[in-house]
């Protein structure tokens, strides 16, 4: 963060304590949302958030700020509707303007087999609480005036499923924010201070290891994106984690207003336009497990060819910026959270490519499960257990990434 | 640039041409069957550093081979020689 913005935040750096109740790692918006929702909801401030960077600056600062929820299986619905109603009123809440704003959300079908997926997934989202119809392709055309309805004579947009709570939100205004109500309320933040191993007392995790020394807490609870596996293995944990690197791009400046998020699970790629008006594209994962930043050539080269096919307005851009994220991917393209089996050990994570969108009711439901000690309902069916119960959330259709 | 991929067959390829194979190991301290079954099914070692792994160029030879790559700069670091 720099000096400009931390003048405008109302950012407390306090000395790092011996103890706090709660220690989280990770400083991005799951960690900050956490410490937020503890402080705000359950009174719990003596907690402290390690950061090894700066506030933000890991995949909450390389995500492309998509907030929807129109997943592909009933639980999976449900918290995601929590935390778009939650980034809804977070500006209120927070007082703070992250520039939510729902634009509608476009998932196109391009064959028959597609355009069935699309009306079974507007089914099941009406049912368990997330408005999406299915649209035929006037309307689309009338939701998105820049679409080559033909998909460039390859890929014909049959119909869509239409998601208007579809929206997007400045992504570091909302880690800002998160830390702000977190620090206002007495919660610590320390960047630059990575965490260097668990402290565990018999089989119990009782704190973290740091440069300035050992921190004792109640809990630790790992809400690191990129190397959830190496911060497990401190707890002894092997987990259902494998990293991936994402990349998007953002092109220059588009003169006339885009207004949905296009998506298209055939053409692997989707598409927004940013407060700046460039036009934002995602796509897949890239295909070998890797921690690093780098981007590629070809990928931009690939995800242009096929976002062509749609928007061919997008010929007369020029790509400006490229960069790269590291993505937990869990083996059922669901998250992962709650207790470990380790006690005092929690775990936020499998979090891979729609980790944006679930940071309030990720932060919330894990903030009411270390004050209360019970498992909330919301996210019962996400714990690392399922694995061994054989109850996996398998949902790959939703992650809009592969 | 895209990630090269050195098949020993065919030599350097775009990554997009081949299937990734991670060569699954389940610790020796895990002695519950059971637990070396969930271990085997979902379990990753997840490094970070040079791993070995298998890759099978499936646009190409269609053959398996293995390679050694740092996965924090995913520098090719050891072929296997054709």
């Amino acid at each position: 963060m720099n000096e400009f913005v931390e003048r405008q935040m109302k950012l407390t750096w306090r000395p790092l304590k011996k103890s706090y109740d709660v220690v989280i790692v990770g400083a991005g918006g799951h960690g900050l949302a956490t410490a937020y929702y503890l402080a705000a909801r359950h009174g719990m401030s003596n907690v402290a958030v390690f950061e090894r960077g700066y506030i933000g600056g890991g995949n909450s600062g390389r995500n492309t700020t998509i907030i929807r929820a129109n997943y592909g299986i009933p639980a999976a619905v449900r918290f995601y509707q929590r935390s778009v109603d939650l980034y809804r009123g977070l500006e209120e809440e927070t007082d703070r303007w992250l520039m939510h704003q729902a634009k509608g959300l476009l998932w196109m079908a391009h064959s028959e087999a597609a355009v069935r997926a699309e009306q079974m997934r507007a089914k099941l989202n009406t049912e368990f609480g997330a408005e999406t119809e299915f649209v035929e392709p006037r309307q689309v055309q009338e939701l998105c005036p820049q679409l080559d309805m033909s998909g460039g004579g390859r890929w014909p947009v049959l119909g869509a499923s239409y998601h208007p709570q579809g929206a997007t939100a400045r992504h570091d205004r909302v880690v800002w924010a998160l830390a702000e109500g977190a620090m206002e309320r007495g919660a610590h933040v320390h960047q630059n201070t990575p965490v260097e191993g668990l402290v565990l007392d018999g089989e119990r995790v009782a704190g973290v290891r740091t440069a300035a020394g050992d921190v004792a807490a109640g809990a630790v609870v790992s809400a690191v994106g990129g190397h959830v596996s190496r911060i497990a293995a401190m707890a002894g944990l092997r987990l259902p984690i494998r990293t991936h690197r994402l990349q998007a791009f953002v092109t220059n400046h588009y003169q006339q207003q885009f207004g949905p998020i296009v998506a298209s699970s055939e053409l692997f790629f989707y598409a927004s336009q940013t407060a700046r008006g460039e036009m934002l594209l995602g796509a897949e994962i890239d295909p070998q497990p890797s921690f690093s930043y780098r981007s590629s050539h070809d990928f931009v080269q690939d995800v242009c060819r096929r976002a062509l096919c749609l928007l061919p307005f997008m010929s007369n851009l020029r790509v400006l910026r490229q960069w790269t994220g590291v993505c937990d991917m869990s083996p059922d393209y669901s998250p992962i959270m709650g207790q470990t089996g380790v006690d005092g050990f929690y775990l936020t994570t499998g979090w891979g490519t729609w980790g944006f969108k679930a940071i309030p009711a990720g932060g919330e439901q894990m903030a009411e499960l270390i004050a209360t000690g019970e498992v909330p309902e919301l996210i019962a069916p996400f714990g690392l257990d399922r694995f061994a119960r054989d109850r996996t959330m398998a949902d790959r259709g939703s992650a809009g990434t592969h | 640039m895209s990630l090269r991929i050195p098949c020993p067959t065919c030599g350097d390829r775009s990554v997009h041409e081949f299937v990734h194979g991670e060569i699954r190991r389940v610790p020796d301290h895990l002695t519950d069957p059971d637990e070396r079954d969930l271990d085997f099914a979902f379990h990753h070692d997840n490094e970070e550093g040079v791993v070995t792994e298998r890759w099978f160029h499936a646009q190409g030879c269609r053959r398996w081979f293995e390679i050694r790559r740092d996965t924090t700069t995913d520098r090719i670091v050891e072929t296997e020689a054709s």
